[in-house]
């Protein structure tokens, strides 16, 4: 088994084929969609291949140490970031195959006149534990 | 006797063994012991008096735990092994254990870990599930916040007000896990209403008692939220609204008026109302400005707004919201609102648009979207 990040992005991602904002579609659309979130987590949490996933929410800042005994200097948010994630879900798989076949399902997901969204997902592999060998 | 009967001997059996000289710490340990142990013995069938038999036990658990310390670090034992006679729970300890978990020195989700395990009775695996945080994340929290209690000292605990701000919390955060928080603390603050005297503990019960009576009504089955305006009436608790009516009235009489009995009356008259039309908005407008003597909040302030806007209208409300700080979350929400009050549809499309994207939690986001779009769908149709 094998994890993987399911990444989305606010911004950064190039554009999905069915780009209309959510606050356009009509509320059925939005519900529509919702559910197929839901579903698919609780789909993947059935199959044993769900660990996590979480929203975040876009606005948030830059922060670095500006030396001892001094308060953390905090810089931002700068609209012109290119790249900003939106939420992830972690999965446990067999094989990167299946993250992929996974991630386009979830790139599928119902937008704007129920068509499905086809939207831009990042998949990053988890770095591996070091294994156990003996000597 | 059920989980819940066994954990409410918690904080009496705990307040002995610290009355009888035992640290906080070690204690505590003790009787999560001691109760593991009444689960698998009793086996459904308690003991005749087992408040004595989980002291019992506990004091026991206690021995054994400062022993095997105490071998490790080459003391000598310094408790007697049978507990001292006459050592029988009192209200008053029981209090100060409330108090001792609110300790002032610790952060509120110390405080709130502490009071759910050392008074609560809750075991740190259902602590940690309710809170979406590993277990061994929660012990971790659970040993620290008992060492800084234990340090600071049991003469400096702190007050009923530290108390309720926990109890509260823990009552906001709802549920996960199997553990159902807000039943939770309604059970202790019932039981800190029953230890004091104090209207304001009284009505922290009342408005609790009253928020959770509306519960069933407030989300659909799959999580998304009802605004108060649709919520089904008639699946609202009506015992519980009684319950909390009759409380908060007690408690209003006694004309020592405090935040959580201003918040218990405006929840009264919302539970009171057959509709939200026929709620007494003019009444608790009145009532949010009682509250804001008490808390002069952003929050209590965006909530009188909304409130103005039903019992004035939109522009009263939008009036009363200009002078709320731009950067409460929720604000753009009300703003849409009171400006779709106004028929002022486009920006009130885009004031919820704005107020998703601004959503403290993806219930809020996914409501704010819904009612961006039904906006944006009557816009699209042809007038």
């Amino acid at each position: 088994m094998a994890k993987y990040l399911l990444l989305k992005h606010y911004r950064g991602a190039p554009a999905p084929v069915n780009n209309i904002p959510m606050d356009q579609w009509t509320p059925d659309e939005v519900d529509a969609h919702i559910k197929f979130m839901n579903d698919f987590a609780a789909r993947l949490e059935s199959s044993g291949e769900f660990i996590d996933g979480q929203a975040l929410s876009p606005d948030g800042v830059w922060v670095r140490s500006d030396g001892e005994g001094r308060a953390p200097v905090t810089d931002g948010p700068f609209a012109e970031t290119k790249d900003l994630i939106a939420g992830w879900m972690v999965i446990d798989v067999d094989s990167y195959e299946r993250a992929i076949e996974l991630a386009g399902e979830l790139s599928a997901a119902p937008g704007a006149g129920g068509e499905p969204i086809h939207e831009w997902l990042e998949v990053r592999p988890f770095m591996a534990a070091p294994p156990n060998f003996t000597h | 006797m059920d989980d819940v009967e066994l954990r409410e001997l918690v904080p009496r059996v705990l307040s002995v063994l610290v009355r009888r000289g035992a640290d906080f710490a070690t204690a505590e340990d003790a009787v999560q012991e001691a109760l593991i142990r009444a689960l698998s013995a009793w086996d459904g069938e308690p003991p005749s008096d087992p408040t004595a038999w989980v002291i019992t036990v506990a004091w026991r658990a206690f021995l054994d735990m400062t022993r095997s310390d105490a071998a490790r670090r080459d003391r000598e034992v310094r408790f007697d092994s049978e507990p001292p006679a006459g050592a029988v729970p009192s209200a008053d300890d029981t209090l100060r254990l409330y108090f001792l978990c609110a300790h002032p020195d610790l952060t509120s989700s110390s405080a709130v870990a502490l009071t759910l395990r050392a008074v609560g009775g809750l075991t740190t695996r259902q602590i940690a599930q309710a809170y979406l945080v590993p277990e061994s994340t929660m012990a971790q929290r659970i040993s620290r916040a008992k060492r800084t209690v234990s340090q600071a000292g049991v003469d400096r605990p702190g007050d009923v007000g530290t108390v309720m701000r926990v109890l509260y919390l823990v009552f906001n955060e709802g549920y996960s896990g199997d553990v159902d928080l807000a039943a939770e603390a309604i059970r202790l603050t019932r039981q800190l209403a029953a230890l004091t005297d104090n209207p304001e503990v009284d009505g922290l019960l009342a408005l609790m008692l009253l928020h959770h009576a509306r519960r069933r009504s407030r989300t659909r089955p799959d999580g998304s939220i009802v605004p108060l305006a649709d919520q089904d009436r008639s699946v609202w608790d009506t015992e519980l609204i009684a319950e909390g009516i009759e409380i908060a009235q007690a408690a209003l009489a006694r004309d020592d008026l405090g935040e959580y009995q201003a918040q218990a009356a405006i929840a009264a008259l919302h539970a009171d109302a057959p509709s939200v039309e026929e709620t007494d908005w003019v009444q608790i407008v009145e009532w949010y400005d009682e509250l804001l003597r008490f808390a002069d909040t952003s929050i209590v302030r965006l909530n009188r707004a909304v409130a103005v806007g039903e019992a004035d209208g939109g522009h009263a409300g939008l009036a009363a919201l200009a002078a709320v700080d731009e950067h409460v979350p929720r604000r753009e929400a009300v703003a849409a609102y009171l400006h779709e009050k106004n028929g002022d549809l486009e920006l009130a499309a885009r004031l919820y648009a704005d107020a998703a994207r601004n959503a403290p939690n993806l219930a809020e986001r996914d409501h704010q979207t819904r009612q961006a779009a039904r906006l944006n769908q009557l816009l699209r149709q042809p007038r």
